[in-house]
Order: C-alpha cells, then structure tokens, then sequence
C-alpha cells in the first residue's frame, strides 16, 4: 500500500496536499484498494462551502457507493473533471488524480489531520 | 469474521489474493483481481466461482416425486431422470420460501440445491410439510462442495480433463463423470447467462479440482471469479437473486416467475397465487434503464409522479453494456416499458425508463 510523504490524511482515508492557501483532497491507495473496481464519482459544485468532515463527493464501485468526506473547511475553487469522466484514473493513481481543489479556511485544522507515519499505523 | 463458516477452498482463495466477506454466514471471495475483469472473462471465455456454500438436499423414498412436486411451484413430474429444473418453493400465503434447483436422479431420488442463507429454513420447511409422504430429507450441504465453470469456452476447458461426450450433455441436464480422475456430478447449467457447468464432489477433492481446471484453462483465458462478478453477471442476464428480487414477501408470480409457476397441478401456495393472478398483480419486478447518470442501488426507492411506487431490488454500472441499470419492484399501473420514473439516489431523484430486465441476450448452449 502505498502512502506518500508530504500529505496530510483523514480516518476517512482522503490524503490532503497543501499549496499555499489551497489544498488538494483526494483518497487514499488504501481507500481505493478496499473498494476495488471505481465506476463513478459524483464531485461537488465550485464554489461549495464545506466544513471539516462534509460529504464532498461520493465514488461508487461495482459494488457500493461510498461517501468521501471533505477533511478541512473552506470553499471549493477547483474540481478535478478527468475523475469525474473517467472514475478507474482512482484506481490507477489516487494520489495523482485529486478530487477537489479547496481554498483553505483555517490551516489549524491541518493538525487534526495524521501524518504518513500515523496513517500508515492506522491502517495497520 | 471469526464465527463465519467456511468452504474447503478457504486457503486457495486467500493463495489467490482475494478479498473475503461475509455472505450468508460464510466467508467467502468478493473478488480477486477485480470484478470488472471477472465479469468480462466470464463472458468472453471463462470463470470458476467456487460455489460449495450452497446447499444440498436429499430427498429419497417412495413419495419423492409426489412431495417435492407439493412442495414447489414447477412441475417436477416433466423432466426425466438426470434432468434439472429450477423453481420457486412457496409459503402458503404464495410469498417465497427460496428459488432452488431440482436434480432428479429417479422418481424416488433427488437433490435439492439451495441458497446458502436458507439452507437451515428449507430444511426445516420441508420436515414441517412431511406429513404421510414417504420421503427421507438429508441436509449434505456440509460434505458436497460446487464448483461453476462459466463461459464460452468451458466446455473446451473441461475437454482437457475429462473423455465424456460433453456435446451430448445438453442444457439443464448432469450426469456423473470422471474429471481427471475424480467421480463428479456435472451439470450443464449456471448462474451468468454463458454457456457452462456445476460440479458437485466430495469436498477432499474439490482443492485438487480447482487448480486442475484453472490450470489448464490458463491458456484459455480463465479466471477465478468471485461472488461480486457472480451477482453482475446473474443480473445482466435478468436472473433473479433470492433477498432482492424473491424473498418471503415476493411471490414469484410478482418476480415475473409465472412461467415456473404450474397453477394447474397442485402445491404449497397454489390457492394464493391462483388469487393473486385473477386478481392482478398490484406490483411487479421490472428493468429500467437510467436516463440521468447516476447509479441505482438495491434498496433505492423509486417513485412516480410524486409518490413512492416501490424500491429498487438490484442496480448497477453493467459491465458489458455500460449503461446504469437496474431492477425494481414497483406498482404494478407504472410497469410498462419505456415509462418514465424516478430513483432517489443520495436524497435527489434521477430519471429513469422501464425497460425489459433482459438486459443481456443469454448465451447457453441447449
């Protein structure tokens, strides 16, 4: 399983990289190993505020579909439309292919968040 | 996942790195590489699914033929010895105890191969039902494994282990053979709309015969495929699955199962489903096709024009056609084809088209 250095990741499995005031959210090798096979993703509208712990989208494989939760709070500027046209680019790069881009509201959150190590134990 | 049962072939599928859940009490492989590929080997050349958590059941004795015809809704009485035929068993209120598939040895011997999440239910249903019949009802789900060899190309897959005219097997029929030396009972039949074979045998042997056929069906393109592959495929070929589309408040006749349902020789059921047919069915399981793109789900409700009209019973992304699809049942005034409803998905209605639930042409071999 990979986890790659320099993220921030969620108990949701979303992995978080920060770029300045922005953050891209995505999920994990983990969360889309567990499901298997990506079908769909539904992404949410720009310009959508969420709040840490927010439904943002939802991804479906073959078999379920499950909620993907915003790990920090801000508004949405960038949503990524290659996933939502072609769902497998999850299966095939999580950590490439982001989901949402979102203008971060208070950075402080970041420290909710784990780091590689702590991600790679809780998975463990 | 400790207290759940499991087959004989549980080592083998964690060899072959599949993920294992929880089905029916037993646990058993969702997929291995991945159901999308699963799936498209099926239909383009072949799959093994191991299937020994099904059940099982012996009925021997005098009155065999005469109980097992009380007891389910086909006519038994129509098919020979070393026929198979398959057919909803029915409470007295018509609702559905399990669909099954009857074996028949003889007039004084079959065996009833059951859904794993009602073997303990039909057993007890058939003792109950026992009366003055002359029959003998053994549970031998625990010794029997099954194996399903399903694909255009199992036949020429099973060719490699075995010398018996496989040509002369027609659908829906078994017989014992020898495979690679072992004494099965093969039938030609399946669960995936493909061309294909079940084989029973002793469970010490079913190791050994796993990795013979997917050995040399290497070159053929086979794969072992798992239940998540098992349900999509099933599905795409409009076959009902006991807990969505039957279950103990369906009857079959709602399941779009009439033509399993002899109302002219009598069963356990008959009167209340006679009613229900001259009454008319006030719902029904039909197909529909998604015209926005969202994904239907079992359990999803559906209404029409602003109400509630029923509940999705299998949906999908269909691996061979591509489409969002699924199975419904609904009131039976919106079941014509190509009208419009309504899926709620996520709290938000998406459209939808009935359509036929035959969404994929079935390609056996008769």
């Amino acid at each position: 399983m990979k986890i790659l250095e320099g993220l921030y990741y969620s108990k949701n499995h979303e992995w978080v990289k920060v770029e300045g005031d922005k953050a891209y959210v995505g999920i994990t090798d983990f969360a889309q190993h567990s499901l298997g096979d990506i079908v769909y993703a539904e992404l949410p509208e720009i310009d959508t505020v969420l709040n840490a712990g927010d439904t943002l989208g939802t991804v479906e494989s073959v078999k379920a579909a499950s909620d993907v939760y915003c790990p920090i709070s801000g508004k949405i500027v960038e949503v990524n439309q290659a996933v939502a046209d072609d769902p497998s680019l999850l299966n095939s790069d999580p950590y490439e292919n982001w989901m949402i881009c979102i203008e971060i509201n208070d950075k402080g959150e970041l420290d909710q968040l784990m780091s590689p190590e702590e991600y790679s134990d809780f998975c463990n | 996942m400790d207290s759940l049962k499991r087959t004989p072939l549980y080592d083998i599928h964690k060899k072959y790195g599949a993920k294992m859940i929880d089905f029916a009490g037993f646990e058993m492989p969702v997929q291995y590489e991945s159901i999308l590929k699963e799936h498209e080997a099926v239909r383009k050349n072949a799959g093994l699914f191991d299937v020994s958590h099904m059940g099982e059941i012996i009925v021997e004795g005098r009155d065999s033929e005469k109980f097992i015809n009380y007891m389910v809704t086909n006519d038994i009485t129509k098919i020979g010895a070393n026929q198979a035929m398959y057919s909803p068993m029915c409470y007295s209120n018509g609702t559905t105890v399990d669909d099954l598939l009857v074996y028949k040895f003889s007039y004084e011997k079959y065996m009833l191969v059951v859904n794993a999440s009602n073997i303990d239910k039909d057993y007890k249903w058939l003792w109950e039902n026992k009366n003055d019949f002359d029959v003998e009802i053994k549970d031998e789900s625990g010794e029997i494994s099954e194996l399903a060899l399903q694909g255009p190309k199992s036949q020429e897959i099973l060719e490699k282990i075995t010398n018996y005219d496989l040509d002369s097997l027609k659908y829906y029929h078994f017989d014992y053979m020898d495979l690679d030396g072992i004494n099965c009972l093969v039938s030609r039949s399946g669960y995936t709309g493909e061309d294909g074979f079940e084989i029973f045998l002793k469970n010490e042997y079913v190791a050994l015969m796993w990795e013979k056929i997917l050995s040399v069906g290497e070159n053929l393109g086979i794969k072992p495929a798992g239940l998540g592959a098992r349900d999509t495929l099933r599905f795409e070929a409009g076959l009902p699955l006991y807990g969505n589309e039957l279950s103990d408040d369906i009857t079959p006749l709602e399941a779009g199962l009439g033509s399993f349902v002899k109302l002219d020789k009598l069963f356990l059921g008959k009167e209340a489903l006679l009613n229900q047919k001259e009454e008319g069915l006030k719902r029904k399981i039909v197909g529909f096709e998604m015209a926005d793109n969202a994904i239907p789900r079992h359990g999803y409700d559906v209404y029409a024009e602003g109400e509630k009209i029923g509940y999705v019973t299998t949906g999908y992304l269909s691996p061979t056609l591509k489409k969002n699809i699924g199975m419904a049942l609904i009131n039976s005034q919106f079941a014509t084809i190509g009208n419009e409803i309504n899926i709620i998905i996520r709290n938000k209605p998406y459209k939808a088209f009935v359509a036929s639930k035959n969404f994929y042409k079935k390609n056996y071999k008769k």
